[in-house]
């Protein structure tokens, strides 16, 4: 079981509640994902040129004390990328010029112990293992603005309990995932990638959906096209919510085996594993609720 | 009687259920209002006296479930599982019902004005289930007795597997499950679905509905059908 839970921002007025509206939607989903917790928010793009990283320290030996510091100078002394960093205890934003690949070779040389969250021009990734409420104290979830976000909380069942294998999940550039459920083909998945030089970081079966569709959107694909072929080519059990810098989407299963349900308003569009997420929207007992159907694409634009 | 009133804003689902299967409180005719339910879970199970109760919001997963003598109505949406294992009394939703509604009821009558999700009536094994709008996928899986009316269309595999319950439907059938076949409707049918319609406050006329029902090619195993149904 996990919960899944996204905010789409209709009313740009709103934007900068856009955390405060969405913690109790993630603490709501404590009973689905008591484990860990993780939250993906799209911000207005950095200048073209510009890429940020979110950074994860819990991995290292300096844990939340990591000396963020000394990497960033250390980073603008090797590469000259005028970058910078956005800290908060085991997490950080760094932003930089130039393309994120010679970033990421040097920090896989020089700071090993550090995982890349996400990579873009807009998405900020935070996540973690603990109670959702603990991962958004931690983080400051409430004080997130921005126009649109994807959060998770994790009871795990296909893969061991640890930051890395939270959702959300992500691949290339400005791309999140979320899942609800269990995957029954992610190992075939991942043989048919690896050779097109795909490379993975966890044994987990999110992962695989992720990398699949993130995959397809590079080959040119559009949203929807990418989604009707995971239809074809991912076997299991899943709803899944996906972020990109200007959308949301959902799909679900053919059995609909795990839950969804959207709130819509002229303000917002709010998606649940349940309704019990969404009761404090504001206006929502005038929203017109609906359960997404199974084997059907949803995508919601900015 | 002075109505019972709960708001789930304050009160915990168990300690209203608490009341409402106390031996020391006057429930029979007792009206029952819920306020703020939110979208949560195991509202007014287990009921076994003649309650009314009207849930007023969206309910979370197996509301009014094992239901027996109370009338429970839901003004907003009910989630997974509603009326599940239902005995006997009366379970309205206004809104839309998700998936299993009326799951394994063994009386009863469950209406829904709105959509129902997947697996409608699955092992369905006396109840009545009545939905204005469409069902979703696998509805009355499995289903041993009762009726399933369902006033819109029908997902894919309607009535797989069916036993002896029989299933109504007025709009498109996207596709029958196996051993379920259309049944011309017989003089008995027409009465049954315009006493249920009726008790369920449904407009239509009966002779809109088609049958089905099992064809029972399942009853007995066939060695020759090598697997293939």
């Amino acid at each position: 079981m996990c919960g899944i839970v996204g905010l789409l921002l209709k009313n740009p007025s709103l934007q900068g509640q856009l955390g405060e509206l969405m913690v109790p939607m993630l603490i709501g989903m404590t009973d689905r994902g008591p484990d860990s917790a993780g939250m993906a928010v799209f911000t207005p793009p950095l200048p073209d040129g510009r890429r940020k990283l979110s950074l994860y320290s819990g991995l290292a030996e300096q844990g939340a004390g990591y000396d963020w510091r000394s990497l960033v100078a250390l980073l603008n002394d090797a590469l000259n990328v005028d970058a910078s960093a956005v800290t908060k205890g085991n997490h950080a934003i760094v932003t930089f010029d130039g393309e994120p690949a010679a970033v990421k070779t040097w920090l896989n040389t020089h700071a090993p112990s550090l995982h890349v969250l996400s990579t873009g021009r807009t998405i900020d990734l935070y996540k973690d293992t603990g109670k959702p409420a603990d991962v958004a104290q931690r983080y400051a979830f409430a004080q997130l603005t921005g126009s649109h976000l994807v959060g998770h909380t994790r009871m795990a069942t296909e893969s061991a309990v640890t930051p890395d294998r939270a959702h959300p999940f992500t691949a290339g550039e400005d791309f999140c995932l979320v899942h609800n459920g269990s995957l029954s083909n992610p190992y075939g998945v991942r043989r048919m990638l690896e050779p097109r030089g795909i490379r993975f970081e966890t044994d987990n079966d999110t992962e695989a959906a992720c990398r699949f569709l993130e995959w397809r959107l590079r080959e040119g694909d559009d949203l929807p096209t990418a989604l009707q072929r995971g239809f074809e080519a991912l076997d299991g059990f899943y709803t899944f919510l996906m972020g990109t810098p200007s959308e949301l989407a959902l799909i679900r299963d053919p059995f609909a085996c795990k839950p969804a349900v959207v709130a819509e308003t002229d303000d917002y569009v709010a998606i649940s594993s349940e309704f019990r997420s969404l009761a404090h929207l504001p206006d929502v007992k005038h929203a017109q609720v609906f359960e997404p159907a199974p084997e059907h694409v949803y995508v919601w634009k900015l | 009687m002075e109505a019972l009133t709960f708001d789930l804003a304050r009160d915990t689902v168990r300690e209203m259920n608490k009341q409402l299967h106390s031996p020391g409180v006057a429930l029979p005719g007792r009206e029952v209002r819920v306020f703020n339910p939110d979208g949560a879970h195991n509202i007014a199970v287990g009921l076994n006296a003649p309650l009314n109760v009207i849930v007023h919001g969206h309910a979370g997963y197996y509301a009014a479930g094992m239901n027996k003598h109370a009338n429970v109505s839901i003004e907003g949406s009910a989630s997974t599982g509603v009326a599940e294992n239902m005995m006997s009394g009366t379970v309205r939703v206004k809104g839309f019902a998700s998936n299993a509604a009326g799951a394994s009821a063994h009386g009863g009558l469950l209406v829904v004005d709105g959509d129902a999700g997947l697996r409608c009536g699955i092992s369905l094994k006396g109840g009545d289930i009545v939905v204005g709008g469409s069902v979703g996928s696998f509805t009355g899986f499995m289903a041993q007795a009762g009726r399933i009316v369902i006033c819109g269309d029908a997902g894919d595999a309607l009535g797989d597997s069916l036993y002896e319950a029989v299933i109504y439907v007025r709009g498109k059938v996207a596709s029958l499950g196996a051993d379920a076949q259309v049944e011309p409707m017989g003089e008995a049918d027409i009465t049954t679905l315009t006493a249920l319609l009726a008790a369920a406050d449904m407009n239509y006329d009966a002779h809109q509905f088609k049958r089905i029902a099992s064809a029972r090619s399942l009853y007995h195993w066939n060695a020759d059908a090598e697997q293939e149904y």
